[in-house]
Order: structure tokens, then sequence, then C-alpha cells
């Protein structure tokens, strides 16, 4: 598993994926900075909390695609994740997504496939007074079933409903965006640790939200916040938190840098690290 | 530590929902009039952002029947007006301009785009970019697919 070789895969699948939209109408309609980025699930959204928009920017007359590829490096752990999502006239999103995680002793290697659906309820995150606001579902597939432990499933669905609001004179008068997502999972670290466990094997309500100040049309900083379940008894699983930069230089790319928190993961407790996220718009 | 930032961030979240819900149709004060350079200032911007939608070819189409010199003149009125200055807009309603003119989400935000350019070519912070943003979309549901 060399980086380069990894890489390389990654942008094979990205192009191929770009090449079954490319006879579509695409546009971007919408003000930069509004469509959001990936996050780790595939889903439009911050780095780890899906956001009511639907990914890129296109309007109700427009179809718009995104590839992106994120990795993350904590103390004990290396996870991936790449995929592609396609907006529907700025009213449904279909996602994949590909997560892996491994141990960096080369102990554990864990997979999931995730195909995600969202559908925008009503509002506009910027031109209506209330927030723009989804509903969603991530199906979850994993793949290392024998790897996981006995008393969870390895397939799962998670259920949510995202509000995403944008204030264009926020603080500082600065533009503020403002994301809070009810997700109903009992998935375990996002589903690598397979669904339910022998502590808890019911869906449990948990609350994610991210905030985000535009320092300039092409910087915005901010951070996020993901509650988690737990329902191992042998080990923890935290909540997750991140501080993130990102630089959006243009509506084709967002490059986006953080530092993480995701607690205890597998028994490890601590994992600190950072993120770092490439999204490609059309 | 971890508590507490999580506590801080709902804290946020819920205080910035409240501070920031009034949305804007007009400025409060003068202040931002000012910041944008009184009269001068503003002829300067709408001069620039009726060059920039020149170059901006996917809405041309809506200002062919546009008296050039007029619309210069609603717009000075208008922006001054908006921004806090002693001006009367003498232009009709936003709504009535704009109905059946069939303007797309892709068509504000292409001249939202020109208005900021001029904005960035006039000097105008973006504090009082954002501020200004914040008014005109405020006017969005009267301009856009009427």
């Amino acid at each position: 598993m060399t980086a380069p070789r990894n890489f390389l895969k990654t942008l094979a699948y990205f192009c191929c994926c770009f090449g079954v939209f490319v006879e579509v109408s695409h546009a971007g309609g919408q003000l930069i900075g509004s469509a959001g980025v990936t996050q780790m699930e595939g889903s439009a959204g911050g780095g780890i909390v899906p956001w009511a928009t639907i990914t890129g920017y296109g309007t109700r007359d427009e179809q718009s695609s995104t590839a992106f590829s994120s990795f993350v490096s904590v103390d004990d752990y290396r996870m991936r994740a790449y995929g592609v999502a396609h907006g529907f006239n700025n009213r449904t999103e279909v996602s994949v997504a590909r997560l892996e995680v491994s141990a960096k002793d080369g102990g554990t290697e864990l997979s999931e496939n995730i195909i995600g659906l969202k559908v925008r309820l009503f509002g506009d995150l910027i031109f209506t007074p209330w927030p723009q606001v989804a509903i969603g579902a991530q199906y979850k597939h994993g793949l290392n079933a024998k790897g996981l432990p006995a008393s969870s499933d390895s397939t799962g669905t998670d259920f949510y409903v995202a509000a995403t609001k944008v204030w264009l004179d926020g603080p500082f008068h600065r533009t503020l965006a403002v994301n809070t997502t009810l997700r109903f999972s009992k998935a375990n670290q996002l589903g690598l640790l397979g669904f339910g466990g022998d502590n808890s094997d019911d869906r449990d309500l948990l609350i994610e939200t991210s905030v985000g100040l535009f320092l300039t049309r092409n910087w915005l900083v901010g951070g996020e916040y993901r509650q988690k379940p737990d329902n191992f008894n042998a080990f923890k699983e935290d909540d997750w938190k991140n501080i993130f930069v990102s630089y959006l230089p243009n509506k084709q790319m967002a490059l986006t840098a953080a530092f993480v928190d995701l607690g205890n993961i597998g028994g490890l407790s601590d994992q600190n690290g950072g993120y770092i996220s490439l999204q490609l718009s059309y | 530590m971890l508590r507490l930032c999580t506590v801080l961030f709902l804290t946020l979240s819920l205080a910035a929902c409240q501070v920031f819900t009034h949305s804007a149709i007009q400025a409060q004060d003068d202040s931002l009039y000012k910041n944008l350079g009184e009269l001068e200032g503003i002829t300067k911007i709408i001069d620039i952002f009726i060059y920039e939608i020149g170059e901006t070819d996917e809405v041309l189409h809506h200002f062919e029947d546009s008296n050039i010199d007029r619309f210069r003149e609603k717009q000075i009125e208008h922006l001054c007006l908006l921004s806090g200055g002693p001006c009367e807009y003498t232009g009709d309603e936003m709504l009535e301009v704009h109905q059946g003119m069939n303007i797309t989400q892709a068509d504000f935000t292409a001249i939202t785009n020109a208005l900021i350019r001029a904005l960035d070519e006039a000097g105008v912070s973006i504090g009082d970019r954002n501020r200004l943003l914040a008014i005109i979309a405020s006017m969005h549901a009267e301009v856009v697919y009427q």
C-alpha cells in the first residue's frame, strides 16, 4: 500500500466517475463557498458532518458533480475516504464513497462502502430567513465482517436531518455558516467497526454541528463536533471534534486541512492528528 | 477541556442563530454609505458594475431593452438609499421591475459576482461588502424566478 499508487488509483477512479456525467448540462450558478465540501462518508457537508447542502454549485436549473479524497492520520491509525456525488437541481444528492482504516502497526484493516441519498426539503441557506433543511440516509456496507466484534452487524443505515444557515453579514462583518444535524444511528466508528454492540444494539439520536467563518470569500475557518454512539462494553467510543481551515480558490476546487480529535478508537485512547481533503466540482 | 469545547460550540451555534436572524432591508445608519465613499464612491462602484455586467455574456439578454443611462441613475439612487445615504429612489419596485424577466438563480449569482468585482475594484473592504451583500440578498425573493 504505497501512497503514490493509492493516489493514482484514486485519481483514475475520479476520472472514470466524472466521465459518466460529462454529457449532462452542468454549471455553477451558486455563490462560492455555498456548497460546503464533502464529509468523510461522502455527503456534502463539512469534514465529518453532513450538511443540508446539495453537493456542488448547481441551482434548481442545473446538475452538479463532485469528487473528493480525504486522508486522516492520528496516533495509531490512518483513514482514507474517497468518492463521488451528484446533485440534481439543488434538490437531491446521490453519493458513493469508500472508507478505509488501517492500524499503523499493520494489524487491523477495515473498510466499507457507503451509498448516500439526501433530499433538500425546504429553504435556501443564504436567501431565506429560515435555514435550508434536508433529510438523508447513508447505507453502509462493511467489507470485513470477520474482523468485526461478534456482537455487531456488518451492514447498517444512518438517517439524518440537517439544517444549514449562512449569514452573509455575520460576526465581525464576516460570512458565518452554521449547521446542525441530528443523526439516528448505531454505526460504530462510522460503521467501520460494524453496527450495534453488546452494550447497545439500538439506534441513538446523535447531534452533530459545524460552525465556519469566511475570513475572505476564499478562506473558511471553523470547527466541528460529532456525537458518537457507545455500543461496546469492551472499549469506548468518543465524540469527534475538529478545527479546520478550507481554501476555495474557485468553484472547481476546495482544499481543507484540520486538526482532529477522535478520542478512543478500538481501545486506543487519545487519537489526535491531522486531516486533509481535496474536493473537485464540475 | 473537551467537554468545554463542546458546550462552547453548541452555545455559539445557538447564539449565532439568535443574533443574526434579522434580515436586513436597509442600512440602520449612514456608516455604510460613508464607507462606500458617499455619492462619489457609489457612482464609481455603479460605473464599474455596469462595465462588469457588460462583460458577463450570460446575463446580457436581460438588458437588451434597457436604457443604460436610466439604469445607471436608478442604481446609484438605490445603492445610496440602501446603504443609508440621503437619497430618494425614484425607480420602480423590485418585484415590478423583475416580474416576467425570468431571472434565474444563476443570473442572480452572475450579477452579484459582477457587483462583488466592482466593489473589490473600488477598494471596498470585505466587511462593508458583506454588509451590502446581506442587504441585496434580502431582495432575492423579489428578483429571482418572478
